[in-house]
């Protein structure tokens, strides 16, 4: 078992025909991902890794059956690809795209919240079922099937996290990457509770970052809805206030979104917490032990 | 990018948001030309930084403070004599201050009482939102976090704009006399617009002045835009003053780095903005302080890992360099290779440990052993953290 996604998903890419939509869109194919169609405006009738390119998500849809698609459209236009997943149906919406203007994700959240869709990113590696679908840009051979659900704002720290599971023996069971952007479609606690919910996920680990409260959020639904082990790393404990470390979201402005009250929130919900970056796989072995 | 108040309240001014009327001033001449211009009996005559708490901010030395009344040209050319070319120090410059260019001479107004709003993004209600408050020209994160309830706040749809009633509805529980109202509605609405219509990410008016005559003004603004956005706005993104800004951070950003100074002595180069965060944190929990978050992102290529040694070993303060690179889609051997390459162009004065690990890593590390370079190469986080801190003791 999974959450969001499984070797039967269906998945399309926005921006397929570009340098890096394409290059990702063979990585999911050689994973083994269903990868049905692209779909890049104007360019419908095209071929890129294989797969045909429809001129519209709607069109690609009823072609392919495609319930996921990944987008890789320039930030200038992924507000519009997003909305014009959410108006074709598509049921997983999985936007990498780093750089959308913020206001722009503010008309896009509205729309979403009021479809049959869900929004993952922007700004996102993606997600992965290990051993049966990747949609994203996360090198697979790191991951290992298992139960261990893994969330992040981060990508490379995710990456991290993995791999430290993977070498301590601990499988994934799906790693969702939330996006370091200020305004995303899935929160911690969205995903949270879908890995509550799969009974093939045995425990949970999330790594936070500095800025916003998504942390603080979780650490209250994991201490009202969570009955799994949880482990969690907050990255940015040294970011000095006012500056942006690098995502939009990470930084400390007004006295929020500091890693001290994220690590308090946390422990309070009798989470375990990673000291340090190095530490993630051991916290999240510590946390399933605590219980057994 | 953040910009000047007096370009704020030009771009205000043009959104119809009230403003007084104020001339920018880069010498004591033109400050004293500039109060009799405005021929008010009295100017203020305002250091223009980018760093708030300038009112109680003062220059060193002589402790002249960043904002001061003037009561005729000689009192405004004293005043701007006494900013201009100085280090204001204010409570979020740091100590060394920043250099004051120019000073912003603003008229006068009879202010009956000092408000606060804020326009933002809520990440939370996932939409801007208007804050206000009457706790105006306090530190409003002290207000936020002591007094809750003396903070307003009105989300609304960045296409529809802050409705009528919302605007009224908060000029009715700030308490303003009802023959303002008016004034309050076209402020606050018009304020929100501007927002929008420019991508800001940040318009915080502090004070906001209700006048003696009822109607409602902007004593000071502040405006930070979203970096994302500033492609569809050329007008805002030609405010820009490199001068306000870290000559490192604007390189770095020029060659699609990511890159914030900080003060410690160990520089760190990692793919990944979290991942680089981490470095930092793991460099600090072995008892060493980072000079640096540096981002190289997730395609670097030869010239970006140059340049953004170069940016690390601009910084003096630099003992010891960690490499921290989890290579994904970028290959441990491209970063190797990377490195040897910047390593025989830059010429390093100081010890490097690099830890790489991911797609290729053996590859990676056979290339950087075979290489006769003196890089250190370190086995996962912790050994690499604890080479690096010894290496800069050393």
């Amino acid at each position: 078992m999974s959450i969001l996604v499984n070797k039967d998903t269906r998945v399309i890419c926005q921006g397929v025909t570009g340098k890096v939509g394409e290059f990702h869109t063979r990585g999911c194919l050689d994973y083994g991902t269903r990868m049905v169609g692209g779909v890049t405006p104007g360019k419908g009738g095209e071929t890129v890794a294989g797969l045909p390119v429809f001129n519209t998500v709607a069109e690609a849809r009823d072609a392919t059956g495609a319930n996921a698609t990944m987008i890789f459209v320039p930030p200038a236009f992924a507000a519009d690809a997003i909305l014009e997943a959410v108006g074709a149906g598509i049921e997983l919406v999985i936007a990498i795209t780093e750089g959308i203007p913020v206001l722009d994700m503010a008309r896009v959240l509205p729309v979403v919240k009021d479809s049959a869709s869900r929004l993952v990113g922007p700004n996102c590696p993606g997600v992965i079922t290990p051993g049966q679908c990747k949609i994203g840009i996360m090198p697979g051979y790191i991951h290992t099937p298992g139960h261990v659900g893994v969330m992040s704002r981060s990508g490379t720290l995710t990456y991290e996290a993995v791999w430290q599971l993977t070498q301590l023996g601990h499988g994934q069971s799906t790693c969702v990457g939330l996006g370091g952007d200020p305004l995303v479609g899935s929160s911690f606690t969205d995903i949270l509770a879908l890995f509550q919910a799969d009974p093939g996920t045995h425990s949970i680990l999330m790594m936070g970052e500095i800025g916003g409260s998504a942390e603080e959020e979780a650490a209250d639904f994991v201490k009202r809805h969570v009955t799994k082990p949880v482990a969690a790393f907050i990255a940015g404990r040294t970011a000095p206030p006012g500056k942006r470390m690098g995502h939009a979201g990470a930084i400390i402005s007004g006295g929020k979104g500091t890693a001290e009250a994220k690590l308090a929130a946390l422990r309070d919900a009798g989470i375990e917490i990673a000291e340090s970056p190095a530490d993630m796989g051991a916290a999240m072995v510590r946390a399933i032990e605590r219980r057994t | 990018m953040k910009i000047h108040e007096y370009q704020a309240k030009d771009l205000l001014r043009a959104a119809g948001v009230p403003v007084l009327a104020g001339r920018v001033a880069a010498t004591p001449e033109e400050a004293a030309a500039a109060f009799t211009a405005l021929g008010t009996p009295v100017c203020a005559v305002k250091a223009q930084i980018h760093a708030g708490g300038r009112g109680k901010g003062q220059v060193p030395g002589s402790g002249q403070r960043g904002v001061e009344l003037a009561k005729s040209s000689a009192d405004a050319a004293r005043i701007a004599k006494g900013l201009l070319g100085n280090s204001l120090v204010t409570a979020q410059t740091g100590p060394e201050g920043h250099v004051v260019r120019q000073v912003f001479v603003e008229s006068g107004c009879g202010i009956d009482r000092e408000l606060y709003c804020a326009v933002l993004v809520d990440r939370r209600a996932g939409s801007p939102v208007l804050i206000a408050s009457t706790a105006g020209g306090m530190d409003i994160e002290e207000v936020a976090a002591r007094t809750p309830e003396l903070i307003l706040s009105e989300p609304f749809d960045p296409d529809r704009g802050l409705a009528g009633w919302q605007a009224r509805l908060l000029a009715s529980r700030l308490g303003l006399p009802t023959a303002s109202w008016r004034h309050a509605e076209s402020f606050f609405r018009r304020l929100c617009a501007a927002f929008v219509a420019l991508d800001a990410s940040l318009l915080e008016i502090n004070p906001l002045v209700l006048t003696k005559d009822g109607a409602l003004v902007a004593l000071d603004a502040k405006m930070t835009f979203d970096d994302n956005a500033l492609f569809r706005h050329k007008d805002v993104a030609a405010l820009r003053d490199a001068d306000e800004e870290e000559p490192a951070e604007t390189r770095a950003a020029a060659a699609g780095l990511s890159y914030v100074k900080l003060n410690g002595t160990i520089g760190c180069l990692v793919n990944g903005a979290g991942l680089a965060m981490s470095t930092m944190d793991l460099v600090k929990y072995h008892g060493g302080e980072p000079a640096n978050f540096l981002d190289v992102g997730g395609g670097a290529d030869v010239n970006q890992v140059t340049e953004a040694f170069r940016i690390i070993l601009s910084d003096k303060h630099v003992k010891a360099i960690l490499v921290n690179i989890f290579g994904g889609i970028m290959r441990c051997t491209t970063i190797a290779n990377a490195l040897i390459e910047a390593s025989k162009t830059v010429g390093f004065t100081v010890p490097l440990v690099v830890r790489l690990e991911g797609t290729e890593v053996e590859e990676g590390k056979k290339i950087l052993a075979a290489s006769g370079t003196t890089i250190i190469t370190a086995d996962g986080l912790t050994d690499a953290a604890r080479k690096v801190v010894a290496a800069a003791k050393a």
